[in-house]
């Protein structure tokens, strides 16, 4: 399962460049998240709990940066095994660059699923990727430039202390001061 | 009138009774004292190498009794393939070893590599969970053209460019049949797949070993189709244990259609823990398991061609096959494309030259066998479609194209070019009743209706032949066949007269119990209900191949026969003695020994008793007892054959068929039991209506199944199949078996596909979409549609 999008976000590049490499925002982002711990060089462990069709798995695994060009891009890859349900295997690579209101975000994501996973969740496979990837980008998005008006996504509550300007994500609260 | 109880009666299947009323006994029912469960944990990727697997968190876990890996068999021997092929080069196919459990490599998605015993099967699940493995995965080899030519990726490090063997049938006249193409005004070529089938039996498997540490004596409780052979690969090949300390136990079976002919690894496994701990040890395949364990069937990728003169008489015919083995070559795995398929590509037909390629390929996937047909229904499929595609290249009527072409009624036996001597048939008489009951003279008025509804109706023929009776054991010797297949019956005449049958053929649905009653009671003049059928078991039964490939009543119902010849001559002996006269004096008539041209007669039970209570017996020429053993090895395959019409509506907007009228016309020889026939050709057109519009097992490139669950994987139901006409009037009786019987088990599933697809071409070249001359199997709406519209 591959798929391919790109989106802009209301955010200079070495703010978005310094956003994807905290540990905090992916852990945020990673639709299912439960845990993630580690640095960018040595990777991160994690454990995300997901729903594929009928099967419900805790998946742990270890996620890796690769490929990484400071300000410009990186692969993000993850491997998690969800014991009886199977495998999950994914990566994105993550390009950006400066551009009219932001930086645009490009991404190539190639998903793998494997075991009971594969035997029972094929036919929403696609599907489910493709949602895993758009959540990813979404709270990646509004944990970077804040939600738009009227909207309050589950990232704000995270890390969100004291006042903060309505417009402006928890991250680039924290470094834009 | 029908009979009331021999042969030719339509007697009630006396199984039925424990089956429909939930009495029936198979092995998950059955729980021994003491009894520990089994769960393997079964590789998810398709391709791995086992770097390490550590089980100590396992072992800790509660109710855990034992964990085991491919290490703790790295002792024990393999299981072995049941036939070896030779290449056309002369050399010996590849033997790739098949362990107990997946050791150094996992090789396809559900090799097992480790198994889990606890005290209940949810622990055993659980603790599963937590062995940690560390598998590098390897590139995944999935497509079969593409292992061929891959020679450094490699399913077995043995088998260089993942070929087994490449098979040419028969090499010395492919020649003659390169010369009989060059010289042909017309050659019609064919590219197909016979699609993967998954069997699903409804009973999925399940095994107990049962090890006695007072005796050293083991049991094994199994889902098997022949008790016998799995005896013999365990005691023989995987584990050494002598048969006369092993005994194996196939209760009632729920099905099998071929997958349960094969030992596997879990048995084997099963023992082993079962004497490690002491405990029985109780394994049961869940549906996710046999989707990713049972062998699966068919996956033919098969280019064939026909060479015709102008008027459509067959001069010569090629094909070039790749049959997928799967990761592991599974016991028949090797015979089934070669011997039950390259043997069978004449069909019905007097073509004078024929040539058969097959290559075997090693894939990531599971291991594939013989399923319901077994090599015949690839090959029936193949030829059917060529022939029709030839006829509407020529211009010829489909009936016309194959009656010009049958081997007529006065020439048999009839030598094949590819290796085989048809005793007997009718082929001609077959395809016109099947012609007459289709009622083909009110087809175009139906196709009327049906384009008034916007449907597009079609008709398909086709003409099957199979080789059943499987086999006798000097030619498959020959043919690299590592054991005998004969069959074996002993009848035991109780004191009171009832009759013990003891057998070597397993019933796992056909109704043995009530046919074979019937034999015996016809043949020995005593009520059906007097004699029982005992089955299933290796220490009770003398001997016996199993059941498979439409060969029980025609062998080891030849094998009864033997068997109560001997009874009878031993009757007569006891009459001779008990009436005074002489031996050759005594005539056996429906259940009475008499003295020739005298009323001095003895009953049946009378001779019974005499024989167990001896009070005045010459015991020098005279032994007490009444019992004897035949084994019974056939002289050559029967040959069933028959005729298969298919109409279907298609409907253009969809791309739905709908198969509105199904008719057989089958030569089986004699016939025991009408109705049992009937319903054996039911389930047999059933499983081809699945295969050619359903089902087919998918992989993705990864080598991950796709197709592992019935969400997936479409099973027929009774609203996919039409009423099914059956006729088995035709008979030529076998010439070289006692009974004339030939075996009718496949049939449907060998007949079928060809007729069904047949049906949808012939239904969308009257529908002006002649451009479709092929849809690969299974004929989904959506295949049909895209065929259809481009």
């Amino acid at each position: 399962m591959q798929l391919a999008d790109q989106r802009t976000i209301d955010a200079d590049p070495a703010t978005v460049w310094a956003a994807i490499l905290d540990p905090e925002v992916l852990r945020v982002c990673i639709p299912g998240c439960e845990s993630l711990s580690g640095n960018p060089d040595d990777g991160y462990e994690a454990t995300v709990v997901q729903k594929v069709g009928p099967v419900k798995a805790r998946f742990t695994g270890h996620v890796t940066l690769s490929d990484i060009v400071p300000g410009q891009g990186l692969t993000i890859s993850g491997e998690g095994k969800g014991g009886a349900a199977g495998f999950a295997r994914g990566s994105a690579k993550v390009a950006m660059a400066a551009a009219e209101g932001g930086t645009l975000l490009s991404y190539d994501v190639d998903m793998h699923v494997g075991g009971k996973l594969a035997q029972l969740g094929s036919r929403i496979i696609d599907g489910f990727s493709r949602k895993m990837a758009d959540q990813f980008f979404e709270r990646f998005q509004s944990a970077v430039e804040g939600p738009a008006e009227g909207e309050e996504p589950e990232a704000v509550a995270v890390g969100a202390e004291g006042e903060a300007p309505a417009k402006k994500g928890w991250f680039k609260r924290m470094i834009v001061r | 009138m029908p009979k009331d109880g021999g042969i030719g009666a339509s007697t009630l299947r006396r199984e039925d009774i424990r089956f429909l009323t939930g009495k029936g006994r198979y092995t998950a029912d059955i729980n021994l004292r003491g009894q520990a469960f089994a769960c393997f944990l079964r590789s998810d990727v398709a391709h791995g190498r086992i770097r390490s697997i550590d089980t100590s968190a396992a072992e800790a876990m509660p109710g855990v009794l034992a964990v085991m890996t491919g290490a703790d068999f790295t002792e024990v021997g393999g299981n072995p393939t049941g036939w070896l092929v030779q290449s056309r080069d002369g050399a010996t196919m590849k033997e790739p070893k098949r362990p107990v459990l997946a050791h150094g490599k996992v090789r396809h998605v559900g090799d097992a590599y480790a198994l889990v015993v606890a005290e209940t099967y949810a622990q055993a699940k659980d603790a599963c969970e937590a062995i940690v493995a560390e598998i590098e995965e390897l590139p995944a080899i999935v497509d079969m053209a593409a292992a061929v030519a891959d020679t450094t990726n490699r399913v077995h490090d043995e088998c260089a460019d993942n070929v087994v063997f490449d098979w040419g049938w028969i090499e010395e006249n492919r020649a003659a049949v390169e010369a009989a193409f060059d010289a042909a005004p017309h050659v019609t070529t064919l590219e197909l797949v016979n699609n993967r089938l998954s069997p699903n039996a409804m009973e999925p498997r399940a095994s107990i070993g049962d090890f006695d540490s007072g005796t050293g004596d083991y049991k094994l409780y199994t889902t098997s189709q022949n008790p016998h052979l799995t005896r013999l690969l365990i005691s023989a090949f995987v584990m050494g244990i002598p048969e006369n300390k092993l005994t194996v136990i196939a209760p009632d079976v729920g099905g099998g259609f071929g997958s349960k002919i094969y030992h596997y690894g879990e048995e084997a496994a099963v023992l082993a823990a079962s004497k490690r701990l002491d405990r029985p040890v109780k394994w049961v395949c869940d549906r996710s398991e046999a989707f990713l364990s049972d062998a699966h069937g068919r996956d033919h990728v098969t280019k064939i061609q026909l060479a015709t003169d102008t008027e459509g008489n067959f001069l010569a015919l090629r094909t070039e096959t790749l049959a997928n083995m799967g990761a592991y070559l599974s016991n028949f795995a090797t015979c089934t494309p070669t011997f039950l398929h390259g043997t069978l590509m004449a069909g019905p037909y007097k073509t004078p030259h024929v040539y058969v390629n097959v290559k075997a390929v090693m894939t990531n996937t599971v291991p594939v066998d013989a399923y319901r047909g077994a090599g015949r229904p690839e090959a029936t499929y193949s030829l059917e479609r060529v022939i029709d595609k030839a006829a509407d290249e020529l211009g010829i009527d489909k009936w016309e194209i194959r009656r010009r072409n049958f081997i007529n009624p006065d020439q048999f036996p009839y030598q094949t070019p590819v290796g085989l001597v048809y005793d007997t048939g009718n082929y001609h008489a077959t395809m016109d009743k099947l012609r007459e009951l289709s009622d083909i003279a009110g087809f175009e008025a139906r196709a009327a209706e049906s384009a008034a509804k916007g449907k597009l109706r079609g008709f398909g023929l086709s003409t099957w032949i199979e080789a059943c009776g499987i086999a006798p054991s000097n030619l498959v010797g020959v043919l690299g066949c590592r054991v005998g297949l004969f069959d074996a019956a002993t009848i035991r005449v109780n004191a009171t007269g009832n009759i013990s049958v003891l057998v070597g053929a397993h019933s796992h649905g056909q109704g043995h119990e009530t046919v074979f009653a019937q034999l015996i009671s016809e043949k020995l003049g005593v009520p059906a209900a007097s004699v029982e059928i005992v089955h299933g078991d290796t220490s009770k039964i003398p001997f016996g191949m199993g059941t498979y490939g439409s060969r029980s009543l025609a062998v080891c119902g030849s094998a009864m026969m033997k068997a109560a010849d001997k009874i009878i001559d031993k009757g007569k002996k006891i009459a001779a003695h008990m009436l005074e006269a002489a031996e050759g004096d005594i005539e056996f008539n429906d259940g009475s020994f008499s003295v020739a041209g005298t009323d001095k007669q003895k009953s049946f039970a009378e001779i019974a008793f005499s024989a167990y209570v001896p009070h005045n017996y010459p015991l020098e020429t005279l032994e007490p007892g009444l019992e004897e053993t035949a084994f019974y090895d056939p002289a050559n395959f029967t040959y069933p054959a028959g005729a298969y019409g298919c109409e279907v509506e298609v409907d253009p907007e969809t791309g739905a068929v709908d198969i509105v009228r199904f008719t057989c016309a089958d030569d089986f020889g004699n016939v025991i039991n009408p109705m049992i026939v009937a319903g054996q050709v039911h389930g047999g057109v059933a499983q081809g209506i699945g295969q050619a519009l359903l089902e087919g097992v998918v992989y993705n490139e990864d080598g991950q199944l796709l197709t592992g669950s019935y969400m997936d994987y479409a099973m027929p139901r009774a609203d996919d199949l039409p009423n099914i006409d059956v006729d088995h009037s035709c008979v030529t009786p076998c010439t070289h078996n006692p009974l004339g019987a030939k075996g009718c088990g496949e049939a449907g599933a060998i007949g079928t596909p060809p007729a069904v697809v047949n049906a949808v071409i012939d239904a969308l070249r009257r529908g002006g979409h002649g451009q479709v001359t092929h849809i690969d199997m299974p004929l989904t709406p959506s295949r049909v549609w895209h065929a259809i519209h481009g």
